[in-house]
């Protein structure tokens, strides 16, 4: 008898492992998107796209004042002039960017079939640049943050649309890998992402509250008072990763890349709403 | 060159609701360059000056205490709509910004 319900719960287990190893990018998303739901029952989906300000309605009266005289408009106005330059050979960024009339923004980070990489709006601009002989600019400068801003400030109102083609091995890898780093424990705290920003959401980290990772990237980049500055997306993984007292990667390496590829799916659905203020 | 100065207004009856929001580094002159050492001049606003149809309603005399990208609020009362509302501003290098606009 034991012996038959031991078997039962093997047999059990074995299948339960067998689906969570064969579980796509859709079910991952399903299931982030109901643990969120059951967590917070009363926030509808698309509040998430504000992050913080879903949950922490201090905060959000806060940022409610802020919005009515948005710090980034400078940042939008310099990527407007940034993005109308024409490049020595008579193009320009809006030849680059097929239909960036409906917005781009929600599209990236996108994978390349060809060169199998994962390709984010930081490096879509470098790579049009250096496509039509132009200088590679500095991630995280205040040029590619500005026509980050002014291209997501374009894209308002879309919803983000990653897609993981499954015809590609190297994409869903891409994917996978971005999962594992979220994951993953790392730096003197041990801490992952996930234990932060979905297990202890809403609960104090210091003196702020912890946001969800549902609809982390919609609102980047994002103007912080704290810096008086832009900052992207990448910049704000290398500050939670050297927060937890792990050495930060490169902006724009393969490893955040991934993880905005894995993150921005997750978040597909919410619509575009950077350029963000915070604190 | 995008302007350096952004103004809401809001009249409620004769009083004049203003937000500003001035493009400025505002250095103290106290932060050193984090690669050379090199102490990083001072470079702040020195006076803002509001008129409205020529008559000073706020002057502010900043100093190296005031944030980056300094936002300015206030109010006046004695404001009607289309007056001319003139924002100015100076820092200590002698560099200047200035905005019009009519009170709405």
């Amino acid at each position: 008898m034991i012996r038959a319900i031991t078997i039962g719960l093997i047999i059990l287990f074995a299948s339960m492992v067998f689906q969570s190893a064969y579980a796509g990018p859709p079910e991952d998303r399903r299931a982030f998107i109901a643990y969120f739901e059951s967590r917070f029952p009363a926030i509808p989906f698309a509040e998430y796209a504000n992050g913080i300000y879903a949950i922490d309605q201090d905060a959000r009266d806060q940022w409610l004042e802020i919005e009515e005289f948005p710090p980034y408009e400078f940042a939008v106005e310099q990527g407007a002039s940034l993005w109308q330059e024409r490049f020595p050979d008579g193009k320009s960024y809006s030849d680059c960017f097929k239909n960036s009339k409906n917005g781009v923004r929600q599209n990236y980070p996108e994978f390349d079939t060809r060169t199998g990489e994962v390709v984010t709006l930081a490096k879509a601009i470098n790579l049009c640049r250096n496509k039509h002989g132009q200088n590679t600019l500095e991630f995280g400068g205040e040029k590619i943050l500005a026509l980050s801003a002014f291209i997501a400030f374009e894209s308002r109102g879309e919803p983000f649309n990653i897609n993981v083609p499954n015809d590609d091995v190297r994409a869903l890898a891409a994917y996978e890998e971005g999962k594992r780093f979220y994951y993953t424990k790392r730096g003197q705290l041990n801490l992952s992402c996930a234990d932060c920003h979905v297990v202890s959401v809403g609960q104090y980290v210091r003196a702020d509250h912890l946001s969800a990772s549902l609809g982390h990237p919609t609102h980047f980049p994002v103007y912080r008072s704290k810096f008086g500055s832009m900052l992207s997306l990448h910049q704000r993984f290398a500050g939670c990763v050297r927060d937890v007292r792990a050495k930060p990667f490169e902006l724009q390496s393969t490893e955040y890349r991934a993880l905005e590829y894995f993150l921005t799916y997750m978040s597909n659905g919410l619509e575009v709403n950077g350029p963000g203020a915070r604190k | 060159m995008t302007n350096t100065i952004k103004v809401k207004t809001k009249l409620s009856g004769d009083v004049a609701q203003i937000k500003s929001l001035l493009l400025h580094p505002m250095e103290t002159g106290s932060r050193k360059d984090p690669d050379s050492g090199a102490i990083i001049p001072a470079h702040h606003i020195t006076q803002l000056i509001f008129t409205n149809n020529g008559k000073q309603v706020m002057v502010a005399n900043f100093s190296t205490a005031v944030s980056k990208n300094p936002y300015f609020g206030f109010s006046f009362k004695g404001a009607k709509a289309g007056d001319t509302l003139n924002v100015s501003w100076v820092d200590n290098i002698g560099e200047k910004g200035e905005l019009e606009t009519s009170l709405k």
